[in-house]
């Protein structure tokens, strides 16, 4: 973790920096309205919408920095944003 | 391959410029971007016909701006290549921030600096303002009193730089050393390469797959500030195996005199006849060999003078300072840079940092000289020491004065 000047020695390591806890608002999935369009999964700049077989499951908390263009842009307004706790 | 120009070592009437484009020459370093600049432009102009002329391997870029040029710089080292590039005061402040993230990338290279005022107004004459303004970020600072220093500063640099991972900026000033012609004994080109060796950085990107200059906020940015100030703790053990062996290969054809090998090797200070001297100044620079002279020439006269020339001011050789300063009566601490709203100039808090680490306390007067390249020369050398010799006599005199201020500006103050 200490290398000189900050320098990670390996590929790929991004991911390993959890941005999940710079959120002030969360993004909540109300299955019963999303249509699978994926929209969300195009705008969202973070890659954190988890998708499986075709469809969209949840969110990346670990990542998901909570800008909300993933509510803003749902035409079914299946993702609420809800204030996160603490 | 380069060609090889001086198989032998050679004595030569040089500019401080010329000096150091032939130890930049000498050097081959891989990579060299910069951006033109008085008084440093001659450096590039004769460095360029070098690279034209095939006599050096380096690939010269001409970058659009110092801000850019550096850039290249921290690109360049941090790729595995030995990267230098020279500027002179507003070109050292466009390159600021770069500064900041070649030695938080903890990139070496070896920057030469040639101390030009700061505008406004606009000046292009030596001062220290522009090093002073970049001190606090993270390089080595070097600071050479005339052409033969700047080049062999500029050598022994490069291996510093290189052991403790630090940027390094060699110094000269402006025009009085860097377009003045000195005598300048170089070493044979090969001695150079050999003493230089190959460059390896641990981390290169053209050897593997590695982020650099990635973010690091809260949880991590203070370690790494705190990395680079244990690395500046080790650069008095790097300058010691430089220096002793850039000695080592003075000596080794054996027709140097002592004195001149002393002269050239790194060091932290040169003190000058101070070993029983009651007023001592301290110095760095140009204005280094103007005070010998008068120093000499007062000796003569039975008078205990004595100089502390300060060849390296970051990381600052407080213990250094403290042992020579402690036997003086009074110390005159001459600053070619202003501090604003501050006591006195910059190497003034230095000294008295020094000083009070080792519970000395003794009456000191800040000069402040040659901002904007104002002269400074023997009469005034003198100036300083009458003030001191005053001081000690019991007269009162000001704290801080300016040297070589002109009268028809003081009469003005007087209204």
């Amino acid at each position: 973790m200490w290398e000189l000047g900050a320098v990670i020695p390996y590929p790929g390591n991004s991911e390993e920096y959890k941005t999940g806890n710079w959120r002030t608002f969360k993004p909540v999935l109300h299955t019963d309205k999303c249509i699978n369009c994926m929209i969300c999964f195009m705008v969202c700049p973070d890659s954190c919408i988890i998708v499986e077989n075709g469809k969209m499951i949840g969110f990346d908390y670990d990542h998901c920095k909570g800008c909300g263009l993933c509510a803003y842009e749902c035409p079914k307004d299946a993702i609420e944003m809800i204030k996160e706790r603490g | 391959m380069a060609i090889i120009l001086f198989k032998n070592r050679t004595v030569r009437p040089l500019t401080g410029n010329f000096a150091v484009s032939e130890a930049m020459r000498q050097i081959n370093p891989d990579v060299v971007a910069a951006y033109p600049i008085t008084p440093q432009t001659e450096i590039m102009q004769i460095f360029s016909s070098f690279v034209s002329n095939g006599y050096v391997d380096s690939e010269l870029i001409t970058a659009e701006s110092e801000h850019s040029a550096l850039s290249a710089c921290v690109g360049a080292a941090v790729s595995g290549a030995r990267a230098m590039t020279a500027t002179a005061g507003p070109g050292l402040a466009l390159m600021w921030e770069i500064l900041g993230i070649a030695s938080g990338m903890r990139a070496p290279m070896v920057l030469q600096l040639v101390n030009r005022a700061l505008s406004a107004p606009i000046n292009i004459h030596c001062d220290h303002s522009d090093a002073m303004g970049a001190r606090d970020q993270g390089w080595i600072q070097v600071f050479a009193e005339d052409a033969q220093e700047a080049y062999d500063h500029l050598i022994q640099s490069v291996k510093v730089a290189e052991k403790v991972y630090l940027p390094v900026m060699s110094c000269m000033d402006g025009f009085i050393v860097s377009h003045a012609i000195d005598r300048v004994s170089l070493l044979a080109d090969e001695e150079v390469r050999e003493f230089v060796g190959e460059y390896k950085y641990p981390y290169s990107m053209l050897s593997k797959t590695v982020t650099h200059g990635a973010i690091a906020m809260t949880d991590s940015y203070f370690e790494f500030k705190h990395q680079q100030r244990l690395a500046m703790d080790e650069v008095k053990k790097a300058v010691e195996e430089v220096s002793k062996e850039y000695k080592e290969l003075l000596e080794s054809q054996g027709n140097l005199k002592d004195w001149e090998i002393e002269k050239r090797v790194l060091k932290f200070v040169e003190p000058y006849k101070i070993e029983d001297a009651e007023i001592v100044l301290v110095a760095m620079g140009s204005a280094a060999g103007t005070i010998k002279y008068v120093i000499d020439k007062l000796r003569e006269e039975g008078k205990k003078v004595g100089l502390l020339k300060i060849k390296i001011f970051r990381p600052f050789p407080y213990e250094e300072v403290s042992k020579y300063l402690e036997n003086a009566k009074i110390l005159g601490i001459l600053d070619r840079a202003e501090t604003f709203g501050g006591k006195g100039g910059p190497l003034l808090s230095e000294i008295i940092t020094a000083l009070y680490l080792k519970g000395i306390h003794k009456p000191i007067r800040n000069f402040i000289y040659g901002l904007g390249g104002r002269d400074f020369n023997i009469n005034h050398v003198k100036e300083v020491i009458n003030t001191l010799e005053r001081t000690l006599k019991g007269e009162n005199t000001p704290f801080l004065s300016y040297i070589n201020l002109r009268k028809d500006y003081l009469d003005t103050l007087q209204k």
